[in-house]
C-alpha cells in the first residue's frame, strides 16, 4: 500500500498524511515537488480522507504523482488518464477523482481525451504540470514548446505554433479554468482546492519548470504575475483574456456553472431476469 | 445452457431466402416469418445480408427452420423468393441453390441470371408487385411473407399475430392491408404446388427470439456487469443498443466514449473502482485497445472485451463474418501478457460464455476477450429460454483492516486480494509499470520474474470446468473448431458418421490459457485432426500447433469469409480423408 | 545554529487566546494583509516557519539521497534537525503542548514561509556549499521578515518580540556565513556530468 506515515485511523488528515513514504525520483529542483505539496495541502484543506480520493495519471514525470500520495492511485498508459478517471468517477461518483499529468501526456497523445473531457464535464479535477517538454524521454518538444526551441528531434525548433490549452479547454466546455505556478505552492494549493470544490470538469494548468531540459525556466518566477482581473463566469470574456495573455497570468481565469455529467448509477432496481422479457415470445 | 444437438443433422430442415432491394422490406418480412415460425413451434435462424448502402441497397433474409435448434446455414437454399433482381446478383454467392431448389421470381422486377438458376429445380413466376398493388396500402414483402408462410405450412393465426404485433405502432390501415397482403400471398402460393411442412416441436419449454449481440449483453448483465463504455462499430453496435436501456434498468450505466481508446480505459477505470465493466467492439477497435489490455494484465484489473469479429484485415468487410481475430486475441499484447480468450459457439452460447467471461475476469483479475462474430452477433435465432446459471466465486476484495496490505502479494494461487477505493488503510497505486508486491514500480529481476509468474500461474491454476470445450462423439478423426464454425462442423460430423467415417468434434470455448491435460484427454484415441476455421491464415491451426502436442496427421481447413462455411465442404474433407 | 530561541519578554498568551487571536483574512489579490496583531500570532508564524523549513530540508535531503548525493543529503538532514529544534523551542517558550492551530493566513512577505528553501535552487550535483547558500538565503529572509514586523507592527509587544527574534535570526545568518567560510567552494565545473541524461519511460 502507499505506506502512510501512520497505520492508525487518521482523524482529519493533515497535508503530510496525504504524502506516502515513497520518495519521488524527480530531479532535484523539479517543479513537481511543489505540485505534490500543493495537492496534498489542498486535499487536507478540503477535509478529505485519502481512501476517498483517487489520483489518476498517465505517463511522464508528473504522472508519477499517484504513488507519492496515500490516496488510491492509478498509473495508466500514456495519454489516457482522463478516460480512466472518467470511468472511475462515473462508476463511483462518491469518490473525489483528481487527474494528473504533463503537457505531452495531456495535450499530445491525450489531446482527444482532453477535448472530450472538457465537453463531457464529468466532475473531475485535471492538474497538468506544464514544462513545455517531454522530460522522461530525454527532452523532445511538446505541444506547448516554443517554435524555435532547438532539440534533437527538431533541430532549430519545430516551427509549429504552440497549443493553447486554456483556450481549448474553454472552447471545449471546461467549467473551471485556472493557471498557477509551482513556485507559489500555497497559491497553487488554494486554486487546486477551489478547482476540486467546483463541480464539473476543472482544469488547472501549473507552470512547473523542468530543471534538466529547460533550465531557462528558472526565469519563470520573474515572468509570472497575478492575473490583472478577477475571474469571470463569462466564457467569451475569459477566452478573449486568455487568448491575449502572454501565458504568465496566474489565477482562476474562468469559473462557470455547468451542471456536471453524472448519469444516475445504482438507481435502477430491475434484475437480469426482468430483462428476459425482451426475448420471450 | 442451451441444449446442443449432439452429432445429428436436423432430420429435416427448410432453408428459405427472401431477397430484394431499394426499400423492399426484406428484413422485416424475414423477421416476421421467423417469429411466426417460432410461435408455431419451430426453431429457426435468420441471417441478414446486404449491400454497403445504409438504406435501399440489396438485401437478403436467409432463414432456416427445423424442429430442433438451428445453429448453421445449410448447403443450399430450398426456396428463394426474389422480390426483384436489382443488385441482388451481388448477394447470389451467399444464397447457393441446389438441384431441388425453388425460385419464386417476379419477372417484371428483374430476373436472376441463367448461370445462377442453372441447377435449380424450378423457377416459378409470381407477379408479387402487381399482387400487392391489388391490395391497396400493402407492400410486396407482405406478399412474400404470405407465400413463405404457406410453403412452411405455418398456421394463419401465428402469422397474423406477428403482423399485428409488429405493425401496431403504425396506422391500423396498414395493419389491415398487410394482413390482406399476407392472405393474398398465401393464396397465390397454393398455385405453386410445393410444400415444405416441418414437424413441430412439443413446445414444452419457453423459447426466446434473440440475436447473438443481445445474448452477449444479457450474459454480461447476468454476470454482474454494471458499467459499459463503448464506441459504435459494425457489427458490435447492437450490443450497446440493447445494453444502454437494459443497464439503466438494473442500476448500471452505459456511456458512449469518443473512441475505443477512451472506451477501454474508462472501463478499466470503472473496474479499478470495483464495478464489473465491459466494452464491445470489432477487429479495428480491438487493435486500438491492445495497449490498454496490456495495462489491465499488468495492473491486474478485471475487464471484458467482446470482439464481434468481421472481415479483416484493417477496415476489411465490416458487415460480413470471419474468424480472423484469433491471432490478435491470443498474441496481440506486447510483453508476456497472459489473458483469457473465450469463443462462444452459438447464438445461445453467447449468453453463458459472456457471463462466464465476466466471472473469469472478476475472479482472476484479468482481461477476458470474448470472440463472437458477425454471423452470431447479427443473426437472430429461436432458442430455448436460457436458464440462469450461477458461477461461484467473484472478485477477491481485500478486507478493511488488513495489516501491511500488499496488493500484488505473491500468493500460491496467483490471485491477490484487490482493495476497492473507499476502503481505509488499503490505498495502493495500480500500475502498468512492473512492480513489487506493494505495487511500487520496480525494475528488479526478482520482482519482474515473480510478478510474471504470478500472473501466469493464476490462469494456469484456475479450474475452468467442463465449459472449456464441447467434446462430442468419438472416433479416429477429431475435428477441432470454434465459434460459429461449430454449427456446420457438427452437421458435417453427423453426416460423415452416417457415411461410415467415425469422427468427433471438439469446439473449443476456452482458447487461452491453453489446457494441455484436457486437450490431450479430448484427443485421446484420435489419430487424425482436422482444424476448421473461417480465416485465411489458419490462425487456430497455428495456435494449436504452437501450444499442444497433436497426434499423427493434422490438417487445416481454413477458409476466410465472407461466405459461410457449409456443412458439405467440411463433410467432403472428412470423407475424403476418412476413406483415404 | 544552536542558539536557543528565547521567550519573548511578555508572558505568553494562553493556548485558548492563541486560537482566538488567529484572525481569518482572505488572501485576495490587491488586498493589503493586516499586520500581525498579537505575540501569539507572531509565535504562530515563528513556529510555522520552522516546521515548514524542517519539512522542506527533509524533502531536499530525500531528493539528494535519491540522486546519490549523500554528503549534501546529510547536510540537509542536519539543517532539518536544527529547524525542528527551533520549532520545539518556540513551543516551549510559549508553553504550547501542541503546534498552534492556524487558518493558513500567514503574512509572509513572499509566497512561502521565509525559511523554506526555494526548490528550484537544487541540483543533483550540488555541493555542500550550495546547500549552505540556500540556508543562508533562508535565514536572511527570516531576518528580513522579523525585521519588518519589528518596525511596522502596530502592537508594541509584537514589535519587541519580533525584534528579539530578528536578533536571533541575525545570529543564524552569521553562523551560516561562518559555516560557509569553512566550507570549500565548489570547482567551476561542479555541474559537469560526462553522462547524458537517460530516458526512463
Amino acid at each position: 500500500m502507499n505506506r502512510a506515515r501512520s497505520a492508525a485511523v487518521l482523524e482529519a488528515p493533515a497535508a503530510k498524511d496525504f504524502k506516502s513514504s515513497y520518495k519521488p525520483i524527480w530531479c532535484p529542483g523539479c517543479g513537481d515537488f511543489s505540485v505534490l505539496s500543493s495537492l496534498t495541502k489542498a486535499l487536507a484543506m478540503l477535509g478529505l480522507r485519502p481512501e476517498n480520493v483517487a489520483v489518476v495519471s498517465g505517463i511522464g514525470c508528473s504522472s508519477r504523482i499517484p504513488a507519492y500520495t496515500t490516496c488510491y492511485g492509478f498509473h495508466g498508459v500514456h495519454g489516457r488518464a482522463l478516460a480512466t478517471a472518467a470511468g472511475l468517477k462515473l462508476a463511483r461518483p462518491e469518490l473525489t477523482v483528481v487527474v494528473t499529468g504533463g503537457d505531452g501526456d495531456g495535450y499530445s497523445i491525450g489531446g482527444n481525451h482532453f477535448l472530450h473531457a472538457c465537453r463531457r464535464n464529468v466532475d473531475l479535477t485535471y492538474v497538468v504540470m506544464d514544462n513545455h517538454v517531454y522530460g522522461m524521454t530525454k527532452g523532445q518538444p511538446s505541444p506547448t514548446t516554443e517554435p524555435d526551441w532547438d532539440s534533437k528531434l527538431a533541430p532549430g525548433g519545430t516551427g509549429l505554433r504552440t497549443f493553447h490549452p486554456l483556450v481549448i479547454a474553454l472552447a471545449a466546455g471546461a467549467n473551471f479554468v485556472a493557471r498557477t505556478f509551482s513556485g507559489d505552492p500555497n497559491g497553487t494549493a488554494d486554486i487546486i482546492a477551489q478547482a476540486i470544490r467546483t463541480p464539473g470538469f476543472s482544469f488547472v494548468e501549473v507552470l512547473s519548470p523542468c530543471v534538466t531540459y529547460r533550465p531557462e525556466q528558472r526565469e519563470w518566477k520573474k515572468a509570472v504575475r497575478p492575473a490583472p482581473v478577477a475571474q469571470t463566469d463569462d466564457p467569451a470574456r475569459a477566452v478573449r483574456r486568455i487568448m491575449t495573455d502572454d501565458g504568465f497570468n496566474i489565477g482562476v481565469l474562468y469559473s462557470g456553472a455547468r451542471k456536471p455529467f453524472q448519469p444516475p448509477i445504482g438507481a435502477g432496481k430491475a434484475t437480469a431476469a426482468d430483462l428476459e422479457r425482451d426475448f420471450a415470445l | 445452457m442451451a441444449p446442443t444437438v449432439a452429432g445429428s443433422k436436423p432430420a429435416r430442415s427448410l432453408s428459405l431466402a427472401i431477397a430484394g432491394s431499394g426499400g423492399a422490406g426484406v428484413m422485416t418480412a424475414g423477421n416476421m416469418l421467423l417469429e411466426a415460425a417460432a410461435r408455431a413451434g419451430l426453431y429457426g435462424l435468420m441471417v441478414r445480408i446486404s449491400g454497403p448502402q445504409i438504406r435501399g441497397g440489396e438485401a437478403g433474409a436467409l432463414l432456416r427452420f427445423a424442429p430442433q435448434p438451428v445453429e448453421s446455414l445449410d448447403d443450399h437454399f430450398d426456396v428463394l423468393i426474389a422480390l426483384d433482381w436489382q443488385g441482388v446478383h451481388r448477394l447470389a454467392p451467399e444464397i447457393p441453390l441446389g438441384p431441388h431448389s425453388l425460385i419464386i421470381v417476379d419477372s417484371a422486377q428483374g430476373t436472376p441470371p441463367e448461370a445462377y438458376v442453372r441447377g435449380a429445380a424450378r423457377c416459378v413466376e409470381l407477379a408479387m408487385k402487381n399482387l400487392s398493388k391489388s391490395v391497396p396500402g400493402s407492400w410486396p414483402n407482405m406478399i412474400a411473407l404470405g407465400i413463405a408462410a404457406a410453403l412452411l405450412g405455418l398456421p394463419a393465426e401465428a402469422v397474423d399475430a406477428v403482423v399485428k404485433k409488429s405493425l401496431k405502432e403504425t396506422s391500423s390501415g396498414s395493419v389491415a392491408a398487410s394482413l390482406a397482403a399476407v392472405a393474398a400471398g398465401r393464396a397465390a402460393a397454393s398455385d405453386i404446388g410445393a410444400s415444405f411442412t416441418l414437424a413441430r416441436s412439443a413446445q414444452s419449454a419457453p423459447r426466446w427470439l434473440i440475436t447473438g449481440n443481445e445474448a452477449a449483453g444479457l450474459g454480461a448483465i447476468r454476470g454482474g456487469v454494471r458499467f459499459v463504455a463503448a464506441y459504435p462499430i459494425t457489427p458490435a453496435t447492437e450490443i450497446l443498443e440493447w445494453m444502454a436501456p437494459a443497464l439503466a434498468q438494473v442500476g448500471g450505466l452505459l456511456v458512449q466514449a469518443e473512441d475505443e481508446l477512451a472506451s477501454i480505459n474508462m472501463v478499466i477505470g470503472a473496474s479499478y473502482g470495483g464495478v464489473p465493466a465491459l466494452t464491445a467492439t470489432a477487429g479495428p477497435g480491438l487493435s486500438l485497445m491492445t495497449e490498454a489490455l496490456g495495462l489491465a494484465v499488468a495492473a491486474e484489473v478485471p475487464v471484458v472485451v467482446v470482439d464481434v469479429m468481421r472481415g479483416g484485415p484493417s477496415t476489411g468487410i465490416p458487415a460480413k463474418t470471419e474468424q480472423s481475430d484469433i491471432a490478435i486475441a491470443l498474441n496481440g499484447l506486447h510483453g508476456d501478457a497472459p489473458r483469457v480468450v473465450l469463443a462462444p459457439n452459438s447464438i445461445a452460447d453467447c449468453i453463458v460464455t459472456t457471463q462466464w467471461a465476466v466471472h473469469l475476469a472478476e475472479s482472476l483479475q484479468v482481461p477476458v476477450i470474448v470472440l463472437s462474430d458477425q454471423f452470431m452477433g447479427q443473426s437472430c435465432a429461436v432458442i430455448d429460454a436460457s436458464p440462469a446459471v450461477t458461477f461461484t466465486g467473484a472478485r477477491l476484495s481485500a478486507a478493511a483492516g488488513t495489516e501491511n496490505y500488499r496488493r500484488y502479494a505473491d500468493h500460491a494461487s496467483g490471485v491477490s486480494p484487490m482493495a476497492i477505493p473507499g476502503t481505509a488503510g488499503l490505498a495502493y497505486t495500480a500500475d502498468g509499470l512492473e512492480h513489487d508486491e506493494f505495487g511500487i514500480p520496480s525494475s528488479q529481476a526478482a520482482d519482474h520474474h515473480a510478478q510474471l509468474a504470478k500472473r501466469s500461474r493464476k490462469l494456469a491454476l484456475a479450474d475452468y470446468g467442463p465449459l472449456w470445450a464441447d467434446v462430442e462423439g468419438d472416433g479416429d478423426i477429431a475435428v477441432i473448431t470454434l465459434g460459429s464454425s461449430t454449427g456446420p462442423v457438427r452437421e458435417a460430423v453427423a453426416a460423415a458418421r452416417s457415411r461410415g467415417v467415425p469422427a468427433r468434434m471438439i469446439s473449443i470455448r476456452l482458447l487461452a490459457p491453453p489446457r494441455p491435460a484436457e486437450f490431450a484427454s479430448a484427443l485421446d484415441g484420435a489419430r487424425r485432426v482436422l482444424v476448421v476455421e473461417q480465416n485465411g491464415g489458419a490462425q487456430l491451426y497455428r495456435y494449436l500447433r504452437s501450444q499442444y502436442d497433436m497426434p499423427g496427421d493434422v490438417r487445416s481447413l481454413a477458409r476466410p469469409g465472407p461466405l459461410a462455411i457449409r456443412p458439405s465442404e467440411v463433410c467432403r474433407a472428412l470423407t475424403q480423408w476418412g476413406n483415404a | 545554529m544552536t542558539a536557543r530561541r528565547s521567550s519573548p519578554s511578555k508572558p505568553s498568551a494562553s493556548g485558548a487566546a492563541a486560537h482566538k487571536a488567529a484572525r481569518t483574512s482572505r488572501r485576495g489579490s490587491g488586498t493589503r494583509k493586516p499586520g500581525i496583531a498579537t505575540v501569539a500570532e507572531l509565535m504562530t508564524h515563528a513556529y510555522a516557519m520552522e516546521a515548514e523549513a524542517a519539512e522542506r530540508y527533509a524533502e531536499f535531503a530525500d531528493a539528494m539521497e535519491a540522486h546519490n548525493n549523500p554528503e549534501v543529503a546529510e547536510l540537509f538532514r542536519k539543517l532539518a534537525r536544527i529547524e525542528h529544534l527551533h520549532g520545539e523551542q518556540v513551543l516551549q517558550a510559549m508553553g504550547w503542548a501542541t503546534p498552534p492551530p492556524h487558518r493558513g493566513d500567514f503574512r509572509w512577505l513572499g509566497t512561502e514561509a521565509p525559511e523554506s528553501g526555494e526548490r528550484g535552487e537544487l541540483h543533483y550535483l550540488m555541493h555542500p556549499y550550495h546547500a549552505l547558500r540556500i540556508a543562508h538565503q533562508n535565514e536572511q529572509r527570516a531576518f528580513d521578515f522579523f525585521g519588518r514586523v519589528a518596525r511596522s507592527a502596530g502592537n508594541a509587544a509584537v514589535r519587541k518580540a519580533a525584534a528579539e527574534i530578528e536578533e536571533e535570526e541575525r545570529e543564524h545568518v552569521h553562523l551560516i556565513e561562518e559555516w560557509l567560510k569553512r566550507t570549500p567552494q565548489p570547482p567551476s565545473d561542479w555541474a559537469f556530468d560526462p553522462d547524458p541524461p537517460t530516458g526512463v519511460t
